[in-house]
């Protein structure tokens, strides 16, 4: 006990430890919210792509001298208001969306190509690095998680109606493309968020596992979003620790509990569905 | 009696096809009235045109004495195609509530009254035990119920149910026929019911309004159910047979209900083809 208490207050000595718990703090429960709805939606391969697309966006920035995160921010965004502005139903379309991801990891690669100083942030890019979080970095992601939170809270009503029964949605007067653009986009902020600490190849960690393990146990609404919120938090945290102790990555002890927790959830929840009966 | 819905010489038209043309009549308050006619005869669009969501492209489409409002609490509806998310782990109770005043912005805020309410519907279809069962357990036949128990929250006055009965036993049929014809007599609601079928419906309904060939023809069972009214309305030869308190629409000595029936269910059933 004694000894656990000293590494505990050993990892708050480092200024890169407390700013690491903060920023992946902010960011989990982000994800873990708008990740709520975009399982629920069934597009979590749409989110994948637009992390992909951010990889472009961000290998871009680095070239012509932005800091790759508004690269990042800014394709995500373009990439997720084109797809829910092209149609209701696009970004359910698998093999579209495949190639459109595949093409924006090709041109990633191409401007790392032209930025060959570039390469050791690549790494940083696609497998994260909340270890190098600055104070600048977690005020900026603490602004646009609020920015993204106010806007997911703002369309949350008529997104959880048109997700569930669009055909009755727009016949009580819900602009249902406007709703899909709109949460793209706010996925397209939280896949930025998320890239920052878990990178880009790696956004479903935190923004589907949670949710995907939380509407396992639950189904309801409320209590859904907020365990998907608070294992997001749980897995972000505690992978940093684990980090800490065995010099492992932190993304991947993040992914590690990610996939720990969905599969313990499904396990669960299918063994109260044996003994229900 | 007064009217709830009134078409005055509608024409109603999608993307350049005319659906219904310069058609005229009137459903009084109270009123039973089964939708019938071939597939693509417009049941879907007429019901989209009295949700506000098609006004017509000629003439006029009064409900409750004004032309529609999209969102109108008076009107209950139930979508013929209705997106079904194959993995959804989310409660019937919430399924329902998702729609009570899901067209507001903001958070969602559940208020006990919502949940009385609700909980009182899914006991009018009795459906009580859906509540708290996730909708990817639900079979097709739960998810109608608990859709209809839906469409007749915030006590509508007019109610349109767009092929309620597909995806139902022949048991389940005759259970929701009776549930909603029940519910609407003791709550004095107009309904609008489209189905494939005219038998199951025939000791429910007032009248039956078919729809064909761009017309609508509103009257009871004897008067449009007919041979010369028919033949006009499909755009062929129709006999009208009756036996055994059965009525069969035949072409060429084929049942043409049946087969419609069957047709929607070979390919899937829930395409749009009213559209």
């Amino acid at each position: 006990m004694v000894a656990t208490t000293t590494t505990i207050t050993d990892m708050f000595a480092y200024e890169f430890m407390i700013n690491a718990f903060a920023a992946a703090g902010i960011v989990a429960v982000v994800a873990g919210l708008v990740g709520y709805f975009l399982v629920m939606r069934g597009q979590t391969f749409a989110g994948h792509a637009l992390s992909h697309i951010g990889f472009a966006g961000a290998t871009g920035a680095g070239l012509i001298g932005l800091a790759p995160l508004w690269g990042l921010l800014g394709f995500t965004l373009v990439a997720g208001i084109v797809m829910g502005a092209l149609s209701e139903r696009i970004s359910n379309r698998d093999i579209a969306i495949g190639i459109v991801l595949s093409l924006a990891l090709g041109f990633g690669l191409l401007f790392l190509h032209y930025h060959t100083t570039f390469a050791t942030q690549a790494t940083a890019l696609l497998f994260g690095n909340v270890l190098a979080v600055d104070h600048t970095m977690i005020a900026t992601l603490a602004a646009l998680g609020a920015v993204t939170l106010i806007a997911l809270g703002a369309i949350m009503r008529p997104l959880i109606f048109a997700s569930l029964q669009p055909e009755l949605a727009e016949a009580k007067g819900v602009p249902l493309r406007f709703v899909s653009t709109a949460f793209l986009a706010i996925v397209a902020l939280a896949v930025s968020e998320c890239a920052q600490i878990v990178g880009v190849l790696m956004v479903f960690t935190l923004m589907v596992g949670p949710p995907a393990a939380a509407q396992r146990v639950t189904t309801g609404l409320w209590s859904g979003l907020m365990l998907s919120a608070a294992l997001a938090l749980a897995e972000a945290w505690l992978g940093i620790v684990i980090a800490y102790h065995t010099d492992w990555p932190v993304s991947f002890c993040i992914a590690m509990l990610s996939a720990l927790g969905y599969f313990v959830c499904l396990a669960a929840s299918s063994w109260r569905t044996q003994h229900a009966h | 009696m007064s009217s709830v819905v009134t078409l005055d010489h509608a024409t109603i038209e999608i993307g350049g096809h005319r659906v219904l043309v310069d058609a005229s009549f009137s459903i009084q308050a109270g009123e039973f009235i089964g939708v019938l006619g071939p597939n693509g005869a417009g049941k879907t669009t007429l019901m989209r045109s009295i949700l506000g969501l098609l006004p017509p492209s000629a003439g006029s489409l009064r409900v409750f004495g004004h032309a529609p409002e999209c969102g109108d609490p008076a009107i209950g509806y139930l979508p013929q195609l209705r997106t079904v998310l194959p993995d959804l782990r989310v409660r019937g109770l919430d399924f329902i509530a998702s729609s009570l005043h899901g067209e507001r912005w903001g958070l969602p805020s559940p208020s006990r009254a919502d949940r009385v309410e609700i909980e009182r519907t899914l006991d009018a279809v009795g459906a009580r035990e859906l509540a708290n069962r996730p909708m990817s357990e639900m079979s097709g036949g739960e998810r109608q119920r608990l859709l209809l128990a839906q469409s007749l929250i915030g006590s509508p006055k007019l109610l349109l149910l767009d092929e309620p009965l597909i995806s139902l036993d022949a048991r389940h049929q005759e259970v929701a026929i009776d549930v909603i014809r029940q519910v609407c007599r003791e709550r004095k609601i107009t309904v609008l019911f489209s189905a494939h079928e005219l038998n199951q419906l025939l000791g429910a309904i007032d009248r039956v309004l078919y729809l064909g060939n761009g017309q609508a023809v509103l009257g009871t069972v004897e008067e449009v159910v007919t041979a010369p009214v028919l033949s006009r309305l499909y755009g062929t030869e129709i006999d009208v047979v009756r036996a055994a308190d059965h009525i069969f629409v035949m072409s060429r000595g084929r049942d043409v209900e049946r087969d419609a029936h069957m047709h929607d269910h070979g390919d899937g059933g829930h395409d749009h083809h009213h559209h």
